[in-house]
């Protein structure tokens, strides 16, 4: 492999993004910096109340405001149910939501959209519409949801495209269970035996940029949306249900966008901007503040796990059982799939045991939604797993990566929970535990140590998995252009997050075609242009996307060899192609593409016929990414303040297409893990009001809340994947909680079973512990 | 209200609401290198300088600047430029979304330190989050950036 590593011309190499210079200039680039003039401002009014029904709105007085244009309710909009998740069709989430609605199901929810000339006006009209409300009791925990006497969605046309084992009388939005082997006969067989409650927070993406949308209409009277999103597909099939008009009367663009992590892979603001411009015929604009993009969109989902791990006497972990109970909040979105990807993304990691259960009811509650957020269910069921697994390790006395490495699967091997035909295909498990390893000095110094009077340092471990792309169903097509002048278009629906997706497909492109990387632009994320791709989420864009661009570019460099050995009048074999000039083998006679290009615009000579790559992609399986986390952190002993001091991060994410992006994908991972592990806080009132709505109140990490990371890469060879590749934007968040939870455990024996770990928690640990 | 300022050595009189902020107004104006992440003083990816200092421009009233000179990404062009160059030479642009606020407090520090370490660096960019990276990319980002403008 690394003789074909050396052979290589991009892939591999450390481009700087296509779009840097742009997005660090200043130009517009975003969303908003495209907003026309005299775009309507849309504000939504929002319910004060965790579950009621609306009796009476009164907008009379809105109405008679200068400049209000409109003042919209659910009686105005269509009524046909559907789903805000960002999903291929038919999605597994609940068609369980209205454009507005008569039930209001979390303070926050929406109620009616306020259409004004600007937002002074609007927020002017929103102090006088009157609402009333029919209050009902909330249901505000999810331990009491099931069956409560408030049914949350009691409407009858909830549509479920397939069994997800939901029952929305019961507030049952979903639900799974995976039973292989006999759980309690083999626990009592068990030598060692360890059962834990773990608690997971609904903790929030927040990109930086927060949900914005506006829609105008074109020349032919069409829908044209643009929005910060992930998914302009499946925003497009969503505005066209959602509004009951073709989908062909719309069209979703995408710009750069600041930042998604899952939270744009729903959609939070298009389809109300998409309503009020088709209704009214005019360019409106909807822009999230702050608080709005942190209490009116979709968290991670919080769950409550509880954990049993047997292992007999020759350290073989023979029972896996996990049993949740999560939170969907007020909507479906994502409910059913990430609580079924964690299971593919946790429990294969150790496959030597006998029995196996991975079972959650997910019910509804009056919380904002769940959704998707980087790491898709897998950072949550890592988190009670390898948290019990390094319980397991100190009951047996035993080293806990040394437990983890008796128990990792091979590859080649089958995992209880994979499906019949599927094996591991590819991976350098124990070549990243051993360089981890070596990088944290895990075999030359104690896991626990005084650092001074007051502090105790500790080290603690954890692996993660996580997928490529959905197998079976996510399906990326790319086509690459030979334009007029000679260069190259690559059009993609993949959308850049910025975390260089445009770039690394125009690598992979740019390796088939061999031209130099600015011989390509790339198009993306217009559904007017490009070809379909689901958007970017699953870590899909490389391994899935990157096989398309690969394919496609093949497909073009053929007919490129067939089209020069026209012109060139030799057969293809006799040519030597670089992606910019066609040699005759005997140097007699040369081509360029920009000479080439020219010629087949017009019908002279030869039939004119612009040569398109073209190619459509999806893969059986999801290879797993591989990560091992070393945490090593400083404990206060004396007021429980967890401080990170170093982070030890190896990653198989197949081979780096981008060494320094993948790098920065692993970095910006690990301490988002990090937040959520020790920062990040969710908080209701008793009233059902998130209260951590603002980042004064839910704190991200900052630059000092960190430590010193040391990320490095081990390149196994997927062999489904164009060069090998596999994926690195979710995996990387997955160890930080439960790697730091293990390092607290070593540090000062506090047992944390829930997250954050903020220092009170851990005091009282500690306390509890003496 | 009628405004006089000064926008990166450019004079304008500008037509404002009273409470309008100074973000507002550059943004009206073009100066699309500062953006709103948070209402609450939080993110930093507001920061412009005023008098060369660096200020949150979300919560500073634009009557304020008047007579100020108000300094933005766009009127730093060349040097901006080559920042902007190191940190995509780490990865470190991402999204760029809070970058180029970011961007404004290195330049700054710059100017009042040219010579920082990394724990000057962090300290005094605390201010400006970022989602995106895990920030140690802006760190070695930077880094490049002084050794350049020292060479």
């Amino acid at each position: 492999m690394s003789e074909a590593l050396k052979a290589r011309q991009h892939v591999g190499k450390s481009y700087k993004k296509v779009d840097a210079a742009t997005i660090l200039s200043g130009r517009a680039a975003y969303t908003e910096d495209f907003v026309p003039p005299h775009a309507l401002v849309i504000k939504v009014l929002r319910s004060p109340h965790p579950m009621a029904k609306i009796l009476d709105i009164n907008a009379t007085a809105a109405l008679k405001l200068p400049g209000v244009e409109a003042v919209f309710t659910y009686k105005d909009v269509p009524k046909t149910r559907f789903t805000l998740a960002g999903q291929s069709y038919p999605e597994p989430s609940a068609y369980d939501s209205l454009i507005l609605d008569q039930y209001v199901r979390y303070v926050g929810d929406a109620v009616a959209l306020i259409v004004a000339k600007d937002e002074a006006t609007a927020l002017q009209a929103m102090k006088v519409v009157r609402v009333t409300y029919d209050v009902m009791e909330p249901v505000l925990d999810m331990r009491t949801a099931l069956d409560h006497p408030t049914v949350i969605h009691p409407e009858d046309d909830l549509h479920y495209n397939m069994p997800v084992g939901g029952d929305p009388k019961r507030n049952l939005a979903c639900s799974y269970s995976r039973v292989v082997g006999d759980i309690e006969g083999e626990l009592a067989k068990c030598d060692y035996v360890v059962e834990d409650t773990y608690f997971d927070q609904a903790t929030l993406q927040t990109a930086m940029e927060t949900f914005r949308t506006f829609c105008t209409l074109d020349q032919f009277g069409r829908l044209v949306c643009t929005s910060s999103t992930q998914i302009p597909f499946h925003v497009r099939r969503h505005i066209a249900r959602a509004l009951e008009i073709p989908a062909t009367k719309v069209r979703v663009i995408k710009p750069r966008i600041g930042g998604g992590f899952g939270s744009k892979q729903t959609a939070c603001t298009e389809l109300y901007a998409a309503f009020v411009t088709w209704t009214l015929k005019k360019p409106a604009v909807l822009i999230y503040d702050r608080h709005e993009a942190n209490n009116c969109s979709t968290s991670r989902h919080a769950r409550e796990w509880k954990i049993r791990l047997g292992a007999t006497k020759d350290g073989i972990i023979q029972v896996i059982d996990m049993v949740a109970i999560s939170d969907a909040g007020a909507y479906g979105t994502h409910a059913f799939t990430t609580f079924t990807a964690g299971e593919h993304k946790s429990v294969p990691l150790y496959n030597k045991g006998k029995a196996v259960r991975y079972e959650s009811n997910i019910v509804y509650t009056n919380h904002m939604a769940g959704g998707a957020f980087r790491g898709y269910g897998a950072t949550e069921a890592l988190w009670p797993l390898e948290c019990a697994v390094t319980k397991l390790a100190k009951k047996m006395g035993v080293d806990e990566i040394e437990l983890r490495l008796k128990n990792l699967i091979n590859v080649g091997e089958r995992s209880q929970v994979y499906a019949p035909d599927e094996v591991l295909e590819s991976g350098l498990l124990k070549e990243a535990i051993a360089k981890a390893k070596t990088m944290a000095r895990w075999d030359e110094r104690p896991h626990s140590w005084q650092i001074d009077e007051t502090h105790r340092g500790g080290l603690g471990v954890a692996l993660a998995f996580q997928g490529s792309g959905v197998a079976n169903v996510d399906t990326a097509s790319v086509e690459i252009k030979l334009q007029d002048d000679g260069y190259y278009t690559l059009y993609t629906g993949s959308t850049d997050m910025g975390t260089g997706a445009n770039t690394i497909l125009m690598q992979m492109a740019c390796e088939v075609l061999g031209c130099p990387i600015d011989h390509m632009t790339c198009y993306e994320a217009d559904t007017d242009v490009v070809p379909f791709d689901p958007g970017s989420y699953a870590s899909s864009t490389t391994y899935v996307t990157g096989t398309a661009a690969k394919l496609a570019a093949e497909d073009l460099r053929a007919k490129l060899l067939k089209t020069f050995a026209m012109y060139l009048e030799v057969a293809e074999e006799d040519i030597d192609f670089d992606g910019v000039t066609a040699r005759t083998k005997d140097g007699q006679k040369s081509m360029t593409t920009q000479e080439l290009a020219p010629k087949l615009m017009v019908s002279f000579g030869h039939e004119a016929q612009q040569l398109v790559g073209f190619a459509t992609w999806g893969s059986h399986t999801s290879p797993p990414p591989f990560m091992v986390g070393i945490a090593e952190v400083s404990v206060d002993t004396e007021t429980g303040q967890v401080t990170p001091l170093d982070y030890y991060a190896v990653v198989d994410c197949g081979t780096v297409v981008n060494p320094k992006l993948a790098k920065v994908q692993a970095e910006g991972g690990i301490v988002q893990g990090i937040g959520m592990a020790l920062t990040e806080e969710i908080n209701y009132s008793s009233t059902g009001r998130l209260e951590t709505n603002n980042l004064m109140r839910y704190k991200i990490p900052t630059r000092l809340d960190m430590g010193t990371l040391h990320v490095d890469f081990v390149e196994s060879h997927e062999p489904t994947g164009a060069f090998g590749v596999k994926s690195i934007g979710e995996v990387v968040i997955n160890t930080s909680c439960p790697a730091i939870q293990g390092a607290i455990l070593n540090a000062c024996g506090a047992e944390l079973t829930t997250l954050p770990m903020i220092s009170e928690k851990v005091f009282q640990a500690l306390m509890a512990k003496e | 209200m009628e405004v006089s300022l000064i926008i990166n050595g450019k004079k304008l009189q500008v037509s404002v609401e009273p409470d309008e902020m100074l973000l507002t107004t550059l943004r009206g104006q073009g100066y699309f290198s500062t953006r709103r992440g948070c209402d609450t003083l939080n993110c930093g990816l507001c920061t412009v300088w005023l008098d060369g200092k660096t200020i949150l421009s979300c919560s500073y009233p634009t009557y304020r600047a008047a007579g100020h000179e108000v300094t933005t990404l766009e009127g730093l062009a060349d040097e901006a430029a080559l920042l902007a160059d190191c940190l995509a030479a780490e990865g470190a642009d991402q999204c760029g979304y809070c970058t180029t606020g970011m961007m404004m407090s290195a330049m700054a520090l710059r100017r009042q330190n040219p010579n920082p370490t990394d724990e000057e660096i962090k300290d005094f960019l605390v201010g400006n989050l970022c989602r995106c990276t895990g920030y140690e990319s802006h760190l070695r980002g930077i880094r490049r950036y002084l050794e350049e403008v020292e060479a």
